[in-house]
């Protein structure tokens, strides 16, 4: 693939800020600031607009140096609002995104009804135009990311207490105030280089969306920062690249949709947190609760008979929780399987082995209800529903302490026997 | 009709519907709901556009509703399968939707009659020659029809709904213990904003109308205490930064919808700073004069068994100069205390005030 030089200088602007936007959204979102981004993107417009008026030039640093201004005095009119008044924090964000950007559009406009201004290209900064990125703007950008990285490389430890406990920070006498307004600096330093990439209003994803993303995969905040600025800068990479490739395909959404895809991905994914684990987790927790529940009643049916050998047809059993013959046959396959239970044509029995696990299902249901009864004065007949549920979660450990405290019982309330504990059972 | 009259009211009609509306959006703490909502219609809006080939508005408000809608409920999902907060989840969703439209937009530009800068900042400036034409008829302006209708839907809305609205924004629980349904009201709600974002986006876009549904009726929440109270003042606000933005777009020949913005934040500014029970002034009055009052309590409880010089006194409570000067100036100002040589006493009514003044204590003075 052979990109031209305006296109490699898209591909390292777009890198750059996705890798630096992910690294300071960790910090924004474990803070709960994540739309702190976007209130500051709305605000650094007006700052663009001033700072042409001013120096009637379109030098990056100076329009950089005007989006920072009014990006810090936006956030500082969330704070002031908040504090002294009785409007909330969603609320002064709104107000100062919108107030702001309405006065950016109303320089926008005056600018652009000046002689000069319709080169001005000021617009660009709404919806980002990355391929007008030149080397100068490159040089602002990776001097103001140098920085950025190296105040979170210092300040690492400060930061990763100012997210997880600031109230802990401040007894320990770090600066907290000062902190956080760094950090906010440095959220401002990213909105700034992202005004000309992505534009005003994306920016707040290429903050929150990799920091989200990475959040997925790990509970280590350094592990995260790394990771989100991987995901981050992945992203603008792909970004630039496609929409070098195809005609008519703006950088700055395909960059958000690229990392709104990983995103997707690690919700659903994640080992360990990841919704599709979750998911296996609940299925196989559920197979399990209907095996020990198919156990059960076998070995209530052989108690009330009195006759362990019978084989017992499968109907009855179905009958017994309202269950088709095919819910019935995946709970008793792996049973069968097991060694524990033994189909013949169309019923089913216990074997020894199979009798000494569903013991202890039935030890745990009963030792509950007694439990339930005496300790909590429960009615006999209140106990049933809640051990129902509790007896495939108790651990021997848990039923023999139990055991122990109702001093070591025979009978249950509702007059079973209460298996004994069964050495070697799973 | 005028020009000039048509922008107006178009204006007008955006500023009291969004008024109204805002004023659940502020209390129910939504503020940045409204907000993702508010550009998150717009891949809806392209996609009624495609698929109908012309800017029909049913279409383009049904597209918008059900991105409203999906907004929502995407932000409801993500958090509540508890991997982000919320703030994170409408953080996310919003710019995904929002770079959908503007791909949709810029790949399909020929046929999508749709210019990406007025998705942000609306041209309300066009609107008097984009007539609404039927059957070789002119109805006057289109957005008037539009946004009219938006003011009457939601006008209709809050006054069918508003013992079930109050309720459900103010103690949800005893809403659905009352059997309100407050989620069926949740969704009604976001709805609605998403039929006044719609109506109102082509006229002041998607930023305005946040300012729209936030910066009113938080102005108005600064003002009363009542629902009723807030929603008429919602509307008149929003009415006021219509009309008193159009007359600044005029002096400044700038964007009109920017302008509006610049009122609505200007108004707020005024109420945050001159309200007269939520001022920023109103508070430092009151506290100050919440600190007047106890100095002079303190000091005149100190000079009540006598004997004390303006000296001995500041030693005693430890006050800075200026506190006890001022203290000292007020109490004799009033009458109450007297100066015999050097010696400070309590006068008749300082003595009167006094007892007036520590009659709430249970213990009485020290």
């Amino acid at each position: 693939m052979q990109l031209s030089f305006t296109a490699m200088n898209v591909l390292a602007g777009s890198t750059l800020l996705g890798g630096l936007g992910g690294a300071l959204g960790s910090f924004a979102l474990l803070r709960r600031q994540s739309l702190l981004g976007d209130a500051l993107a709305h605000a650094a417009l007006p700052g663009v607009c001033l700072a042409y008026l001013l120096t009637g030039s379109k030098a990056p640093f100076a329009l950089l140096l005007g989006a920072l201004a009014t990006g810090l005095l936006g956030s500082l009119a969330i704070l002031g609002i908040v504090r002294f008044s009785r409007v909330k924090e969603d609320a002064a964000m709104g107000i100062v995104l919108s107030v702001f950007f309405g006065l950016g559009i109303v320089l926008l406009t005056v600018i652009q009804k000046l002689p000069a201004g319709n080169q001005s290209g000021l617009d660009k900064f709404l919806f980002g135009q990355a391929a007008t990125l030149v080397r100068e703007d490159l040089i602002t950008m990776a001097v103001l990311a140098t920085a950025a990285c190296l105040a979170i490389v210092l300040l690492f430890k400060e930061m990763k207490l100012l997210c997880f406990d600031p109230g802990f920070a401040a007894s320990l006498g770090l600066p907290v105030r000062r902190l956080e307004i760094l950090l906010t600096l440095l959220l401002v330093v990213v909105v700034v280089v992202g005004l000309q990439t992505v534009g005003v209003v994306l920016i707040v994803a290429t903050l929150i969306t990799p920091a989200a993303a990475a959040r997925q995969w790990t509970d280590r905040l350094s592990s995260m920062v790394w990771l989100a600025a991987a995901i981050g800068a992945l992203s603008g990479a792909f970004g630039s690249l496609a929409s070098a490739q195809i005609d008519r395909l703006p950088t700055g959404p395909v960059i958000v949709l690229a990392s709104s895809i990983a995103l997707i991905l690690s919700l659903v994914a994640a080992p360990g947190r990841g919704l599709a684990w979750q998911l296996l987790r609940e299925r196989r927790a559920a197979a399990r609760i209907r095996r020990e529940n198919l156990l059960k009643d076998l070995y209530r049916l052989g108690e009330e008979r009195d006759d362990w050998g019978e084989y017992l047809p499968r109907p009855l059993l179905m009958g017994m929780r309202g269950q088709s013959a095919s819910q019935l046959a995946r709970s008793a396959r792996p049973l069968v399987r097991a060694g524990w239970v033994e189909s013949a044509g169309d019923a089913l029995r216990l074997t020894d082995a199979g009798r000494r696990e569903a013991s202890q299902v039935v030890r745990n249901h009963r030792l509950w209800e007694l439990y339930l009864k005496r300790r909590l004065e429960l009615a006999a007949d209140h106990v049933h529903r809640d051990a129902e549920a509790m007896e495939h979660v108790l651990s021997p450990d848990l039923t023999d302490e139990i055991e122990r405290l109702l001093d070591f019982p025979r009978i249950d309330p509702h007059g079973r026997e209460i298996p004994a504990r069964a050495q070697g059972a799973a | 009709m005028r020009p000039e009259v048509s922008i107006l009211l178009v204006g007008s009609f955006v500023g009291a519907s969004c008024g109204l509306i805002g004023c659940f959006l502020v209390l129910r703490r939504m503020a940045l709901l409204g907000d993702a909502i508010s550009h998150a219609v717009l891949p809806g809006i392209a996609i009624a556009f495609l698929l109908t080939g012309r800017r029909a508005p049913l279409p383009m408000v049904i597209g918008a509703g059900a991105l409203g809608v999906l907004t929502v409920l995407l932000v409801e999902l993500f958090q509540r399968s508890r991997r982000m907060s919320e703030d994170a989840s409408i953080g996310v969703v919003f710019p995904a939707l929002f770079s959908l439209g503007v791909i949709l937009i810029s790949r399909y530009a020929a046929q999508v009659d749709l210019d990406l800068d007025c998705v942000l900042y609306g041209e309300i400036a066009y609107v008097p020659w984009d007539l609404l034409l039927v059957g070789g008829r002119s109805f006057g302006p289109k957005a008037l029809w539009v946004t009219g209708g938006v003011l009457a839907l939601i006008l209709a809305l809050v006054v069918v709904l508003f013992k079930e609205l109050k309720l459900s924004t103010f103690d949800a629980g005893l809403a659905a213990t009352l059997g309100f349904a407050p989620a069926f009201l949740h969704y009604l709600l976001m709805s609605a904003v998403s039929v006044t974002v719609v109506g109102s986006f082509e006229s002041v876009g998607a930023i305005l109308v946040v300012a729209m549904l936030v910066v009113p009726p938080a102005t108005a929440y600064l003002l009363t205490e009542r629902l009723g109270t807030m929603l008429v003042l919602a509307a008149g606000l929003g009415v006021a930064s219509a009309v008193g933005g159009y007359a600044l777009a005029r002096a400044l020949d700038a964007s009109i919808a920017g302008a509006m913005a610049v009122v609505a934040g200007g108004l707020f500014l005024l109420a945050l700073l001159f309200s007269p029970r939520h001022g920023v002034l109103a508070r430092l009055f009151h506290h100050r004069r919440l600190g007047a009052r106890l100095s002079d309590q303190l000091m005149l409880l100190h000079l009540d068994g006598g004997g004390a010089t303006a000296a001995t006194l500041g030693a005693r409570l430890g006050w800075p100069r200026r506190r006890l000067d001022a203290a000292l100036a007020r109490l004799s100002g009033n009458g109450w205390i007297e100066r015999r040589d050097e010696e400070l006493g309590l006068t008749e009514a300082g003595r009167r005030r006094l007892s007036t003044e520590t009659a709430g204590f249970a213990s009485g003075p020290p």
